[in-house]
């Protein structure tokens, strides 16, 4: 344990995991934290969850490293991969992952004015206001930069019209943080950062049914949406680098979202029989379901060494890339290689034919295609590792 | 990167500088060429020594740092990284087996001395292709007080130039079997042994040991008879996890003077680096080095806590530096081209050295099932 020789931290951890103990509802032992992220109505309607939710929160933990006067925690990095540790140690996890506090609360306290920082941060650090992301569009996805939702001069206040495309939650957010196009000669230059109230006049959010049949991702449509000119952010025509650097963010947070799963040594003895060693009785399946733990496990290693290694948020750099990239491919094969092992039981849509763990496998693997795309593609990523952290030209 | 001590810090800047300036890859080509058996130059390991550098694992008492395992690792990486050819590997983990399991006597007589590098201790275990430990089957029998060793062991690496060598002898049961090991330590000028040095890709002084009726007596077993298994097991996975160290650090070297290449090779009016399909494949070598970065660090640590997975952890950092060097030492040629199969250009040192890590100590197939076979697969 890195803590080992730091008595106050050691303590920490020590008071951290009664705290948990005490406080995490065992109903909610082992669950996924990310139907109640990506559903604001499952969220909402789960008195555990919500239980949970408000006793993390009243600890100070909804946001442990940001600073105090904005509502975090005022904590290090050391001291939230502790709370993360030990919740994980009991089958808890922290119920505040949220598009805003893992994504716009840290652009935020980067890019925000002060007026804005005081209004916007605590409520995200209370769990109290829910946030979505208006970037992608049907015509700007690895290129987002091309984005055309259209921003106007209103007088006292902007005027927004376009569509926006893989808006998590935007059927059940509060506001949303939007790249809009405030100047059509320029390219990077004509992009804006403006923070809308979703229940605004002319905002219309559609859910898009995917093959793992999740509704999460949604169409959202704007049509001459009127948001007040404070909200925006670092300036007219300023928000590509503001943009950039929450997409640095959004990596780091897929990165270290994929939690070390848990092994499928069992599962694969179950579905596949043991030999006389009492070993997994395929051998091609054992030795990739060994190749897939040890890469796991070294992968869990790097997402916690590159947290401790970041003094603070702003610690995360170009190299959080490179890290998405291995944390879903390593997912990816892991999903694969459990529907492998469950065999035709790995085809359950729903039903009591199957069981429930069987038919989680299925949507896991359905799902799981997703995770070299979204949070920029696997080849996005490539790009980004080659120029920023590599120097390569071109 | 781990989180380094000021002490480590000052550690790697110190081998890295040293290795830069003393011990440059042409260094090891030069001895490459010139065949000699030993396979290390003398000078420049005296020089490792009077840094302090042979010492790390080692205790105060005996002239030592007693640094632990992740300072080693930091020392090796920057060796690895210039291809630096020395016994400091063996030496250490036999330096490690001494102290935990030899008598006071032998670590009196055998510590200070591997410690100030006036002796080197190669550890002679293998019999064959295949990194086999429990296989050996080179026989020890006893007569009155004194044993008699009689076998081969090959290869032996390092041994050429070592002063003494920590023996896997059979004292009981057969080849196989876990019970019946016994360690010996056989100084290279006992009557009756020889060793030839081996004629392979790389020259770093591997030898063949032939044991023809060596005489060893009750002094130079070290621990108890026939219960060996144990103690061998940690020796080798102090070998293994640094060899491992040294492997990153040599795969990272690979990795660097591609990337440079990549930048500066201008064909089709451009430099090379900026054609989209090589930046994507250095990207995943880079993701790929970190990765293994990540299992270097957690064997050390490992075996700094003395922790309980500490065995499956070193496997799990000599398979991935294994595979992971190997498939960087491939990039290097193919994505230099022609003059990557040169035997001029550096990268068909590091290919061959690729090849003989990953032999070493067990390659990543032998480790993959260790691991398999500790955590329960």
């Amino acid at each position: 344990m890195f803590d080992h020789a730091d008595p106050d931290l050691a303590r920490f951890r020590d008071d951290a995991a009664d705290w948990i103990k005490a406080n995490f509802p065992p109903a909610l032992t082992g669950k996924s934290p990310t139907p109640f992220i990506t559903d604001g109505a499952l969220a909402d309607a789960d008195q555990d969850y919500q239980t949970w939710l408000r006793r993390v929160v009243d600890k100070g933990w909804g946001a442990p490293t940001w600073p105090e006067e904005y509502g975090g925690g005022g904590l290090t990095q050391a001291h939230s991969v502790i709370i993360h540790e030990e919740m994980a140690r009991i089958g808890a996890f922290f119920p505040n992952h949220t598009y805003g506090e893992m994504m716009l609360g840290p652009t935020l306290l980067e890019y925000g004015d002060e007026v804005q920082k005081r209004r916007f941060i605590p409520p995200i650090a209370r769990a109290e206001v829910r946030w979505c992301q208006g970037f992608s569009e049907p015509g700007a996805g690895s290129d987002l930069a091309s984005l055309q939702t259209k921003c106007v001069d209103g007088g006292d206040h902007w005027i927004v019209t376009g569509q926006k495309i893989w808006t998590s939650g935007a059927n059940h957010a509060h506001w949303c943080f939007c790249l809009v196009r405030t100047d059509t000669s320029s390219k990077h230059g004509g992009i804006s950062f403006l923070l809308i109230d979703m229940k605004s006049p002319g905002i219309e959010a559609r859910p898009i049914y995917l093959i793992s049949g999740s509704t999460h991702f949604c169409e959202v449509f704007f049509n001459e949406v009127r948001a007040p000119k404070e909200n925006m952010v670092g300036g007219v025509n300023k928000g590509w680098p503001i943009a950039k650097r929450l997409l640095q963010f959004e990596r780091d947070s897929l990165a270290s979202g994929r939690a070390e799963a848990p092994p499928l040594a069992p599962l694969a003895k179950e579905y596949l029989g043991v030999n006389e060693l009492g070993q997994i009785a395929d051998p091609d399946v054992r030795h990739r379901v060994v190749r897939n733990a040890m890469r796991a496990r070294a992968y869990a290693y790097t997402m916690r060494r590159t947290a401790l290694e970041a003094k603070s948020n702003a610690g995360v750099s170009a190299a959080v890339s490179a890290l998405k990239n291995l944390g879903s491919d390593i997912a990816q094969e892991r999903a694969d290689l459990a529907v492998e092992i469950l065999g035709h039981s790995g085809l359950g849509w729903e039903g009591d034919q199957f069981a429930e763990a069987e038919l989680e496998a299925t949507r896991a693997w359905l799902h799981s295609r997703a995770y070299s795309i979204y949070g920029g593609s696997r080849e996005i990523q490539n790009n980004i590792t080659a120029k920023r952290v590599l120097g390569l030209p071109g | 990167m781990a989180i380094l001590s000021e002490e480590q810090v000052m550690l790697k800047d110190a081998a890295s500088a040293w290795a830069r300036e003393r011990s440059p890859i042409s260094a090891y080509r030069k001895l490459r060429n010139e065949g000699g058996a030993q396979g290390y130059d003398s000078r420049l390991f005296a020089e490792i020594a009077e840094m302090g550098w042979a010492g790390i694992l080692a205790p105060e008492e005996h002239g030592g740092a007693d640094f632990g395992f992740m300072s080693m690792g930091v020392v090796l990486e920057q060796l690895g990284r210039t291809l630096t050819p020395s016994p400091l590997v063996s030496s250490a983990a036999a330096i490690v087996g001494l102290r935990r399991a030899a008598s006071t006597a032998q670590q009196e007589l055998w510590l200070p001395k591997l410690v100030a590098g006036e002796a080197v201790m190669a550890l002679a275990v293998d019999e064959g292709a295949q990194h086999n430990p429990l296989a050996v089957a080179l026989k020890a029998t006893k007569a009155r007080s004194k044993w008699t060793l009689s076998g081969v062991k090959r290869p032996v690496l390092h041994g050429m130039g070592a002063d003494a060598a920590l023996v896997v002898a059979r004292t009981a049961g057969a080849p196989g079997d876990v019970d019946g090991l016994t360690l010996f330590i056989v100084p290279t000028d006992a009557p009756k042994f020889s060793r030839e040095a081996l004629n392979e890709v790389e020259r770093r002084g591997a030898a063949i040991y032939s044991f023809d009726g060596v005489e060893a007596g009750a002094d130079v077993v070290v621990g108890e008879v026939g219960k060996a298994a144990a103690i061998l097991d940690y020796v080798l996975d102090c070998a293994r996890a640094g060899l491992a160290a040294e492997m990153l650090g040599s795969a990272c070297e690979a990795f660097d003077m591609t990337l440079a290449y990549l930048k500066t090779r201008p064909q089709f009016g451009q430099l090379i680096g900026s054609f989209q399909a090589l930046q994507h494949r250095a990207s995943d070598l880079y993701a790929e080095l970190e990765l293994t970065r990540s299992a270097v660090e957690m064997a050390l640590e490992a075996l700094d806590a003395n922790s309980a997975d500490a065995r499956e952890l070193v496997s799990l950092a000599k398979a991935m530096t294994g595979d992971t060097f190997k498939r960087v030492a491939a990039e290097m040629i193919q994505l230099h081209g022609g003059i990557g199969m040169t035997d001029e250009h550096d990268a068909g040192l590091f290919y061959k050295r690729a090849r003989a890590a990953d032999m070493s100590y067990g390659s990543a197939a032998y480790h993959r099932e260790r691991y398999a076979a500790l955590t329960g697969h």
